[in-house]
């Protein structure tokens, strides 16, 4: 009998603290108990979301379209760094971008205004994407392969975090204006993504922004954490940001 | 508030698997890394569940503490602040537990 799920499996021999046989506990897997009826799941709750995820990579992979995942607060400047990434890769690469939101269509306008392929997701109450949604959007955006694609999430530190969407690098946004310390009051989010971006370097002058301590802060939380600091308005940082994020499409998006 | 999607999932889950048996248990596995509040997945639990065969099922949830081994000195930690820092300075962690968000086992009548 299995010591850490109690199901009672073949003749597979399992010494004390050896627990060899050929079932995967990250699998779900049903199996009644002889005592009692506890039935034994070990069910990962967001399987389903996670299948879901896993169908959108392999989907970017076979179409070699390189995904980005942006998160941030509310009020970050995601979107102003989306049209101003887009202005950018005029000519150099195709982008198109999914949008969510609670409500309203004007961010989704705002990125068509640049001449890019949008689609918006309103979530009503909802305060995050999951990988169903991404999976819809995709059908209506149909982006083209080689391309770019922004998704840019419900302005969230929080619940974001958490789902997959099968993009490739996750990024977390956060301005000058929000202070130094929100890689410490939002640790999940911070832990989950790849890439920091600290926007709005313009309004440096005219606040008490520690620089130094909030990156200190982002790497005691993630030391993994690829850094970018820019302006949007003002086009600091933005090259860098570019040669980057076209460095991760193309033949070796996977690669990172 | 993702703990209502999250609940949601989970009676899902629960209701799809034992649609034709009425459910009065749910044990849920969740790690302190998860960043998921268990009472907030309380709170969800009876409404999600009503209509469902999970309805009126008790909710017992398992914490799972956060373990991570330092990169640095090989010690291995308890994280408890959620930030989580070896005492020797190093925040390079491989995490070993904590993340867990599984519906661990069900009870039927």
């Amino acid at each position: 009998m299995c010591a850490t799920c109690g199901c009672s499996e073949g003749a597979t021999p399992s010494m004390a603290g050896d627990h060899a046989h050929d079932h995967d506990h990250s699998v779900a897997h049903v199996h009644a108990q002889p005592l009692g009826r506890t039935i034994l799941l070990e069910q990962d709750i967001l399987a389903k979301n996670g299948r879901l995820a896993e169908r959108n990579r392999a989907w970017f992979a076979s179409r070699r379209i390189a995904a980005f995942n942006l998160m941030s607060s509310p009020g970050s400047g995601k979107t102003t760094l989306l049209e101003r990434t887009i202005e950018r890769l005029r000519g150099r690469a195709a982008v198109s971008v999914i949008e969510g939101d609670q409500e309203t269509l004007r961010d989704a306008e705002r990125i068509r205004g640049t001449g890019a392929r949008a689609v918006q997701i309103n979530t009503g109450s909802g305060c995050h994407l999951d990988a169903g949604m991404v999976a819809d959007a995709l059908r209506a955006l149909d982006p083209p392969r080689g391309s770019l694609l922004f998704i840019e999430n419900v302005g969230n530190l929080v619940c974001p975090a958490l789902f997959d969407l099968g993009e490739g690098p996750k990024v977390v946004i956060a301005s000058v204006t929000e202070g130094e310390d929100k890689p410490l009051k939002y640790p999940h989010m911070f832990r989950a993504c790849d890439v920091l971006v600290l926007s709005k370097l313009d309004l440096l002058p005219h606040l008490q922004f520690d620089r130094e301590r909030f990156f200190e802060y982002a790497r005691k939380v993630n030391p993994r954490l690829r850094v970018f600091q820019l302006s949007a308005l003002r086009g600091d940082g933005l090259e860098e940001w570019c040669s980057w994020l076209l460095e991760r499409s193309g033949p070796r998006a996977e690669a990172r | 508030m993702h703990e209502l999607a999250i609940t949601e999932s989970v009676v899902e889950g629960v209701a799809e698997r034992f649609s034709n048996s009425r459910v009065t248990r749910v044990v849920l596995e969740i790690g302190d890394l998860s960043g998921v509040v268990p009472d907030a997945i309380r709170f969800c639990f009876d409404v999600c569940a009503q209509g469902t065969p999970l309805q009126g099922a008790t909710l017992e949830i398992v914490s799972v503490p956060a373990r991570a081994r330092c990169s640095a000195c090989q010690r291995e930690i308890v994280i408890e602040d959620g930030i989580g820092l070896c005492p020797c300075g190093s925040a390079d962690l491989a995490f070993l537990s904590g993340r867990e968000l599984k519906i661990k086992a069900v009870e039927v009548a």
